[in-house]
This record gives C-alpha cells, sequence and structure tokens, in this order.
C-alpha cells in the first residue's frame, strides 16, 4: 500500500483530465507530473499510487516513468540548473559556461551542492537554438547566456 | 526577401490574446468554414500542395484523405509540437506570438477530416509556451470558439494539451501516440500500405505546429494565393530558423525557393566577425552537412537540397564558421543521438554509442586509420532494418561527415 496521496488540487486536475481522453491510461503523464510538482520527485511509493489510479501494476509506471528524462527518480537540489549543451549551444560556448558553472559550484554535471541549494545538469537541444546558449533554471528559459549574466543569476540565487 | 504568411501577427504587441488576435484576423476563416464541405476543405488544402513541416514534407491533404468516411470510430487530431530537433526552433514562436492562429488551424483541419478532439503534444521543457496555448485555449473556451456549438454552428470541437516529458524520439509521430497513450515513446512498425495512424485503434492524423497554422491561409484565400508563393513541388512558405554563426539568427519566414546564401549573408548579416563560412546542416541535425563550396546554387526547397546530397527537413539550419572542428561537431551529435535512441532496436541502441566512443577516442589523439572502417560498418549496421527512420538518418549524416571533411579527421589521426 502505498501512503502518497494526490493533494485536493491534483484530485480534482486528475478527475477533469478523465474526460478528456478515450482512454485513462493516457493520465499516465499527466499524473507523474502531478507528482513531480507535488513532491518535487517522483518516489516508488508514488508510483504504486499513480497505478492504483491508473489501474496497472507499478513495473509499468516505472518503466515508463524512467524512460523520460524529465521525470525525476530522486530528489535534487532547489535550483536545477539544466544547461543545453547540443551543437548551437556547443557553437556558442557552451563548454564554457559549463566549466564556469562547474568551478563556481564546485560541482560535476550530474551533481548536487551539499547544500542541497543547486543541481547541475547537462541537457540535449532545449529548442532555443536562435537565442544559444541557453539554459533552464527550474521551469524558466534563459537565454543569450554570457558569463556575466550567469554569474549574476548564481549571486541572486545564492542570496 | 520574407512573405508573412504564418508570422503575420508575431511582432504585433498581445497578437498573444484572443482581442488583439481578433482584430488582426484570427478566426476569420471559420465563416467561410463553416459554408464548406470538409470534402471542399481537404480539397482545398490539397490542391494547395501543402507540405508537412514536421521534417518529411508529406503532403497534408493527402494524408488527410487516409481517414475513413464516415468511420463508425471517432477520430483525432494530434499537433506534434515536440520541436526536438537539434537546430529547430520555429514551432514555439507560432505558440508563443500567435497561439490563436495554431487554434483556428486546429479548428479547420479537425472539420476536414471529422474530428471532434484535438490533442497538442508540446515537449515538457516548454512550460512557457504551454501555459501561453492554455490560455488561448481558456479564451477561445470562453468566447464559444471551442466547445460545442462552435460560433453556433453545428460542430463540436475540443483542445487538449499534452506535456511531453523530455524524449527527443517522442517527435516522431507513432512514438509520440504511444506516448499519448501513456506509454514509452517507442516508435511502432511501419504498416506495409497507405493508413491513417491511430490513437487507441482509432483514425488519426498527426500533423506538425506550423503545417496546421498554414491552413487557415489556404481556406481564406483560397489555394492559388498559397501557390503564388514557393516553387511547383514545395509551394507556399516555411520559418526557417538560422542558428549558430551568423551576425543574426532567427526564425524568418520565406517563400521556398529563396536562394540559401542570399539568406546566409543577407537577411542573416552574414558569419559572425568577419570569418568565413566552412559548413552548414541545412534542415536540422538529422540531414546531412554541406561544405561552404557547395551552396552557391541551393534554393530552400525539398528539390533543391534533395539534388545536393542533403534535405530541406525542418529547415533548422545551423552555420559553422571556419574555426569549428568537424570531429568535434560530430562528435556532439554522435552524444545526442546515442541519449536520445530509443533503445529499441540494437543496431540503433550499439550503433550510436559505438560511434561516439570512436570519435571521442580520435579527439583524444588516438585514433588509427581502422577507425574510419569501424564508423562506416556501423553506419551499415544502422541503415539496416531498424523500426523508425532515426538509425538510417544517422548513419547517413555519419558518413556525410566522414566523406565530406576526411581531411580533418585524418589530421586528428596523423
Ligand atoms: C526521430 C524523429 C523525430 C521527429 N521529431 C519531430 C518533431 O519534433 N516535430 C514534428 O513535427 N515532427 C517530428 N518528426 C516527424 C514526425 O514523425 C511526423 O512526420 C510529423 O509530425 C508529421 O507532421 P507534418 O506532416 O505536418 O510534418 C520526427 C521524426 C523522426 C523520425
Ligand atoms: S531506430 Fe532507434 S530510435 Fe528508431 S525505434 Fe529503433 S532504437 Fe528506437
Ligand atoms: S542546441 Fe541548445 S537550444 Fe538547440
Amino acid at each position: 500500500m502505498s501512503t502518497f496521496l494526490f493533494n485536493q488540487d491534483n484530485e480534482e486536475k486528475f478527475s477533469a483530465l478523465l474526460e478528456r481522453y478515450p482512454d485513462k491510461s493516457s493520465l499516465m503523464l499527466p499524473s507523474l507530473w502531478m507528482v513531480q510538482y507535488q513532491e518535487g520527485w517522483i518516489s516508488l511509493d508514488a508510483m504504486q499510487f499513480v497505478a492504483k489510479k491508473l489501474g496497472c501494476s507499478a513495473m509499468d509506471v516505472y518503466s515508463v516513468a524512467s524512460f523520460y528524462s524529465m521525470f525525476l527518480l530522486q530528489p535534487i537540489g532547489t535550483h536545477h540548473i539544466q544547461l543545453c549543451k547540443t551543437l548551437s549551444c556547443m557553437l556558442a560556448g557552451a563548454k564554457t559556461l559549463q566549466e564556469h558553472l562547474q568551478n563556481r559550484l564546485g560541482i560535476k554535471a550530474g551533481e548536487t551542492t551539499k547544500d542541497g541549494k543547486f543541481t547541475l545538469s547537462l541537457v540535449e537541444c532545449l529548442g532555443s537554438c536562435g537565442t544559444s546558449p541557453c539554459m533552464r533554471l527550474n521551469d524558466d528559459y534563459i537565454e543569450n547566456l554570457t558569463l556575466e549574466k550567469l554569474d549574476a543569476l548564481l549571486e541572486e540565487l545564492s542570496k | 526577401m520574407m512573405v508573412k504568411l504564418v508570422s503575420k501577427n508575431f511582432e504585433i504587441p498581445n497578437a498573444h490574446t484572443l482581442e488583439v488576435a481578433r482584430n488582426h484576423g484570427r478566426y476569420a476563416s471559420l465563416e467561410k468554414l463553416f459554408t464548406m464541405s470538409p470534402d471542399a476543405v481537404t480539397a482545398e488544402v490539397e490542391k494547395s500542395g501543402l507540405r508537412g513541416k514536421g521534417g518529411g514534407g508529406a503532403a497534408t491533404g493527402e494524408k488527410w484523405r487516409l481517414i475513413p468516411k464516415n468511420s463508425d470510430k471517432p477520430v483525432y487530431l494530434v499537433i506534434n509540437a515536440d520541436e526536438g530537433e537539434p537546430g529547430t526552433f520555429k514551432d514555439r514562436q507560432i505558440l508563443e506570438f500567435d497561439p490563436h492562429l495554431l487554434l483556428e488551424g486546429i479548428i479547420n483541419s479537425s472539420y476536414a477530416i471529422g474530428a471532434h478532439h484535438a490533442y497538442v503534444y508540446v515537449r515538457g521543457e516548454y512550460v512557457f509556451w504551454i501555459n501561453r496555448l492554455q490560455d488561448a485555449i481558456d479564451e477561445a473556451y470562453a468566447a464559444g470558439i471551442l466547445g460545442e456549438n462552435i460560433l453556433g454552428h453545428d460542430y463540436a470541437l475540443h483542445v487538449t494539451v499534452h506535456k511531453g516529458a523530455g524524449a527527443y524520439i517522442c517527435g516522431e509521430k507513432t512514438a509520440l501516440l504511444e506516448s499519448l497513450e501513456g506509454k514509452r515513446g517507442h516508435p511502432r512498425l511501419k504498416p506495409k500500405g497507405k493508413e491513417p495512424e491511430w490513437f487507441f485503434g482509432n483514425p488519426t492524423v498527426v500533423n506538425n505546429v506550423e503545417t496546421i497554422a498554414s491552413v487557415p491561409y489556404i481556406i481564406n484565400e483560397g489555394y492559388e494565393a498559397y501557390r503564388a508563393y514557393g516553387t511547383a513541388e514545395s509551394p507556399g512558405t516555411m520559418l526557417f530558423g538560422i542558428s549558430g554563426q551568423v551576425e543574426r539568427p532567427g526564425v524568418y519566414e520565406l517563400p521556398y525557393g529563396t536562394s540559401m546564401k542570399e539568406v546566409i549573408y543577407t537577411l542573416c548579416g552574414g558569419i559572425k566577425n568577419g570569418k568565413k563560412l566552412k559548413a552548414i546542416i541545412p534542415g536540422g541535425s538529422s540531414v546531412q552537412i554541406l561544405r561552404a563550396d557547395e551552396i552557391e546554387d541551393i534554393t530552400l526547397d525539398y528539390e533543391s537540397l534533395k539534388a545536393h546530397g542533403s534535405s530541406l527537413g525542418t529547415g533548422g539550419m545551423i552555420v559553422m564558421d571556419e574555426e569549428v572542428s568537424i570531429p568535434e561537431v560530430m562528435k556532439n551529435l554522435f552524444e545526442f543521438y546515442h541519449h536520445e535512441s530509443c533503445g529499441q532496436c540494437t543496431p540503433c541502441r550499439e550503433g550510436t554509442g559505438w560511434v561516439d566512443r570512436i570519435l571521442a577516442k580520435i579527439l583524444a589523439g588516438k585514433g588509427t586509420q581502422e577507425d574510419f572502417k569501424i564508423i562506416l560498418d556501423a553506419c551499415d549496421m544502422l541503415n539496416g532494418k531498424t523500426i523508425c527512420v532515426f538509425a538510417p538518418s544517422v548513419a547517413f549524416i555519419a558518413q556525410s561527415y566522414i566523406q565530406k571533411f576526411r581531411e580533418e579527421f585524418e589530421a586528428l589521426i596523423k
């Protein structure tokens, strides 16, 4: 038995979404998103809850959750820096930005700072190639990145 | 040089809100639409020669015709807003600046194929654009433009936004449908003959955002007006996204047939910092690279790029100057493809990683002549029997890098 439960808001969203698809299995991704926004990540416990909601096995839920790179299967830092590393951003100097971030934060890509404040991830093309280099900070896009812009941002976030 | 059919309202402040959108012509096609039969709408789109803007360039009208008439099953329209092909950033402009144009196109297209529910599958990273679109949908419902009896007519349509979760392969239409059904994004085996797509076993059309956003102009102005732009085989316009080392990167709407050189040297202001051009990837990272000396006569249409051994793809052009290391570019892309292979087919899952490792070795100065053969053998394997075209595309691009820039690889091997 899982101990995780949707909050009221998500329960209502779930019921409303049920009406909008021919089959409730379509609610897999929306449900995983709701879990992640509610908890910050997706635990095995929450996967059992989703499985029950959708009438499938917890293994089915795990198999889907682990396929998609945006689903977090473990907790991460408060500020999630997702720096694009793909070609247009590479041509615009993403590598320099990566090294700068690693030095300033004292972590490598894929790691979280000890105080739990920052997680640094390298991600693939974010669809901002014309305004590269770019990154996402949690859900927000920051484009036309420069070292100065990054420093100002880190300053602000470290306060 | 630019022609604004789809991007007409992009620079109008607040054109994403219903009031401003309506003042600038949005939803004007609906009055005409409901005087036409669904079949006549499809015929108009067919005659316009509209081609899909998601990368494949398939004829849109022809695709809509695959939906069985008077089907006893519900029909669905699914909009592909997964936009993950490196170098491509055009659909988000429509979502950001003119979401009502997309909704208008969705109404036109759904009416034509007999759909009463459309899903817009947007990549998970596009949170800002998902909210933009949802706000537009909410406004449209409130104004009676979506829902039951659209603007008092006997036609109902619902639109639902579905958020992806970070998987490039979900842009492939059958992987997208699997994902929409709540599964892993695994492409499906292709049927032998022509048939529609299937969403929970129901006949479905999948179209790119820009394709659908091109429909209202065709309905409003007629197919001949659309055909007045572009070439015979590539009628109309396309949003071209130019990134990399040019002075003015960005998205430009151009008629097909525009000179590539002119776009780069005039519209985009030439190569950054006065440097020389080395290479261009013309249609998103999954098409063959072109050397500077190959682009002289190229025009931006399906025919010309095909004749020059590449493809128009998504129209996302990545421009590289003389200082760029092509082996590094190739390594960057193979990291991408290795990471994004869905893993169903062994040649694709293993082959992409294999080439990636060989390239790492070459870049570390430890390459040998033997490595060329290994890469080209891996390409043969990738180009074999796989479920989707991801692997063959990767093979073709790898061959183009090695063939066209062999001396750069040789220099690293010494
Ligand atoms: C690996 C792969 C990725 C794709 N990614 C996208 C994408 O992000 N957006 C898109 O519209 N089409 C993408 N496509 C093309 C779709 O499969 C499909 O052809 C397209 O959405 C059909 O719409 P259209 O005819 O309007 O272009 C991709 C294809 C492949 C093989
Ligand atoms: S070719 Fe690659 S991406 Fe396509 S189905 Fe096979 S493993 Fe997946
Ligand atoms: S390559 Fe970074 S956004 Fe496209």
